[in-house]
């Protein structure tokens, strides 16, 4: 009798752990989720860079797995956006040292005309190639906001950090350092 | 806490009130009253007897109505206090982030603002405490009803027909009179008639209707729970999708959110009735203008081949659909609206070449403000070149024309004009009204003509999967409040004693009136004594002896 009632009793704690442990549980990753939302679609370091073929302004395709053991410099930008300018100059001058040590530079302008992108090339004299995302798929593939924002890809095809904001010479010279193949 | 043997031998669990066999009254409380209080059949609520371990308190803590009424209240007045200010997706800020929200509270509404986004009032469903509540609701609905739920359907799954005569006459409806030999075999027939189960033991009748309807409150805790769950769902990604385009006529766009779509915008209608055709709507298009009849995107829906890459120009067209309020595209779980739109944005303009003295026009040329050409040939030998082309014409830095956004709202052209009569070329620089001739005076201008709009669509793509669960959980919250509401568990108990006599008591969990009804029609058929409702007495008597009082 008495032993039947403490197993009883034992059953009835462990059901009781075992539901408020699910519902903890449920809670917590609900929080968890809650907490992550916002960060879900954004890339992070250490992400697998997504793949994308874009077309450049001398009908060349791009596609970034065309660059797998390359470190790519992947800029987002636009003619209307004064610290993209202002940091093309620079990155042009870090892409001529580096291009030989395995370093590729990409800009993705998005989708704006030809004729602009053609023009803004020309007056910088850009040596790298310029890429147009006209529907804006890689922008949403990779969830650019603001712009400027440059997406630094390892050669082994991951995310090794994203910047946003104007970058320095100097920074742009560190980050070419970092993607750099060994 | 001991163990309770009842006088009829039988042993309950501690805190028993009423007896499981026989019904008589345990406790002195119980005893001395005079009617028993029949909440959970008299049932010992473990909760409340056993509180051993860290978990049991636990257990306990949420196993209590007064804990989870007071979690609704709360809940309930955090709600209320978050629909004083704006939610933060509704604030308007020109760049979104969560220092321009934070300082948007700050600035708008002071002191009180920064304290109501410090807490989370701002984007409340979101707040780490508010989703802690919900769960800890979650919790005390599931323990509570479990709690109470095991004893109940044990209780009344293992119910004695014979009843001890303490039990019966502290029921509220009660009789006791002579009987003859078959009146319980008439009560009996005349029951089942009424649609009762009856079941007779030795000198006893028990008869119930409705006992289903007891479960109600726990079906509907069931359904609570389901519709919680698909709430929770709500925030893992890929279960929902509430997303903004905005997309201008002739524009090819991912959709956001939902990969390998694309969509193109053909065109945008907004149609407004008039009066001659529609006159139903005279007075109200005399009293406020414009009364709008349809706004309608027309598009084009394409998806990637599989294994295609994001940017490459492979879009394979599925169909072409127009997206009118209220009448969604769909496709894959998604569903597009038509929300918002801007008309007339410019898409194109049109020039003409002239002769700034003699008005002499050597042709026109349209720019296409989307897509802009390099050079534009006219018929005789003239061309106009584009230099430079600025959507936004925003002004000069260091001499360079410079634009505010990539969209035409204000455009500025840099171009050379090349004539037969002056080959060498003119150049111009030209926005809206408005022309400078930075290389000295010109010959020639270029004339502005017309212009082109567009108009831009602002949709919204939807997702949601957990429509199905929120539903199902809706429904089974619906029929567990019919269940308990419109339906009612009635017993009668009636037992013939030695000699002859009837006891007879009634009992039901609500509409007393109903249960009145069906007792009438058994009294005045098996000649049952005439019964009497101890608690209307009991209320009688109290009003009476207020009344002396006073």
């Amino acid at each position: 009798m008495n032993e039947k009632k403490n197993k009883k009793k034992q059953n009835r704690l462990i059901m009781r752990t075992v539901i408020l442990l699910l519902m903890i549980a449920a809670i917590g990753y609900t929080l968890y989720n809650n907490a992550t939302a916002e960060d879900v679609s954004v890339l992070k370091a250490g992400d697998k860079a997504p793949d994308f073929s874009l077309v450049d302004l001398e009908g060349n395709t791009h596609k970034l797995s065309d660059y797998k053991g390359q470190g790519v410099f992947l800029n987002f930008w636009g003619t209307w956006c004064k610290p993209c300018a202002k940091e093309m100059p620079a990155m042009d001058r870090q892409y001529e040292q580096f291009k030989d040590q395995g370093v590729q530079v990409l800009a993705v302008n998005i989708a704006q005309s030809e004729f602009e992108v053609q023009n803004f090339a020309d007056q910088y004299n850009l040596s790298f190639p310029v890429v147009i995302d006209k529907t804006k798929s890689v922008m949403t593939a990779y969830n650019i906001i603001p712009l400027p924002t440059t997406v630094l890809v390892n050669p082994e095809g991951e995310i090794e950090q994203v910047v946003t904001g104007e970058m320095t010479e100097q920074d742009i010279k560190g980050f070419m350092e970092e993607i750099k193949p060994e | 806490m001991e163990k309770m043997q009842c006088k009829c031998g039988h042993v309950n669990p501690p805190g028993t009130v009423l007896c499981e066999s026989c019904g008589r009254s345990l406790t002195e409380k119980e005893q001395n009253s005079k009617l028993v209080d029949m909440r959970y059949e008299g049932t010992a609520r473990r909760s409340q007897t056993y509180n051993k371990t860290i978990v049991d308190k636990i257990w306990n803590f949420f196993s209590s109505v007064k804990v989870g009424v007071s979690l609704i209240v709360v809940i309930l007045v955090a709600a209320a206090i978050g629909t004083i200010l704006p939610q933060q997706q509704y604030v308007d800020v020109p760049v979104r982030n969560a220092e321009t929200i934070q300082a948007y509270y700050a600035d708008v509404y002071g002191s009180v603002g920064r304290v109501y986004h410090f807490l989370g009032f701002h984007d409340l469903y979101n707040s780490f405490w508010f989703i802690i509540l919900v769960g800890m609701l979650a919790i005390s609905l599931i323990v509570a009803s479990l709690d109470r739920f095991v004893p109940l359907y044990r209780s009344l799954k293992n119910q004695r027909v014979l009843r001890h005569a303490s039990f019966m006459n502290k029921q509220r409806i009660y009789a006791e009179g002579n009987g003859t030999e078959d009146t319980l075999d008439k009560a009996e027939a005349k029951l089942k008639e009424l649609k009762y189960n009856v079941s007779r033991d030795k000198n006893g009748l028990l008869a119930e209707k409705g006992r289903f309807s007891r479960w109600g409150p726990y079906v509907n805790h069931i359904g609570l729970i389901i519709f919680l769950v698909g709430v929770m769902l709500r925030m893992m990604p890929g279960f929902y999708v509430d997303e903004t385009l905005w997309i201008r006529e002739g524009e090819t766009r991912a959709i956001p959110e939902a990969p390998g779509y694309t969509l193109e915008s053909k065109n945008f209608e907004m149609e407004t009735y008039n009066t001659e055709e529609d006159e139903v709507f005279e007075e109200a298009i005399e009293r406020v203008g414009t009364v709008a009849k349809n706004y309608q995107t027309d598009v084009v829906l394409y998806k990637k081949p599989d294994d295609s890459l994001p940017g490459a120009n492979d879009l394979e067209k599925i169909e072409e659909s127009a997206i009118r309020v209220n009448q969604p595209l769909k496709f894959d779980g998604y569903a597009i609206y038509q929300m918002d739109f801007k008309l007339n944005e410019l898409k194109a303009m049109t020039f003409a070449l002239t002769n700034k003295e003699t008005e002499e026009n050597l042709g026109e040329l349209t720019i296409d403000l989307i897509n802009p050409k390099n050079d534009y040939e006219l018929e005789n030998g003239s061309t106009v070149k584009l230099l430079g082309y600025y959507p936004d014409f925003s002004g000069f830095e260091n001499g360079e024309p410079q634009t505010a956004t990539p969209l035409p709202n204000n455009p500025g052209f840099l171009v050379e004009m090349t004539t037969p009569e002056t080959p060498g070329g003119e150049t111009s620089f030209i926005t809206i009204q408005n022309t400078v001739e930075p290389l000295g005076e010109n010959q020639y201008k270029l004339a502005f003509q017309s212009a082109d709009t567009r108009d831009v669509s602002g949709l919204t793509i939807r997702k949601d999967r957990t429509l199905p669960i929120l539903g199902l959980g809706g429904l089974i919250f619906m029929i567990g409040v019919a269940q308990g509401m419109y339906f009612n568990h009635r017993r009668f108990w009636i037992q013939q004693q030695a000699d002859g006599g009837i006891l007879l008591a009634g009992h039901t969990n609500k509409n007393w009136f109903g249960l009145k009804k069906d007792l009438d029609q058994v009294t005045e058929y098996a000649s049952l004594p005439a019964y009497r409702d101890q608690q209307e007495e009991i209320e009688k008597q109290k009003k009476e002896e207020g009344e002396a009082l006073s």
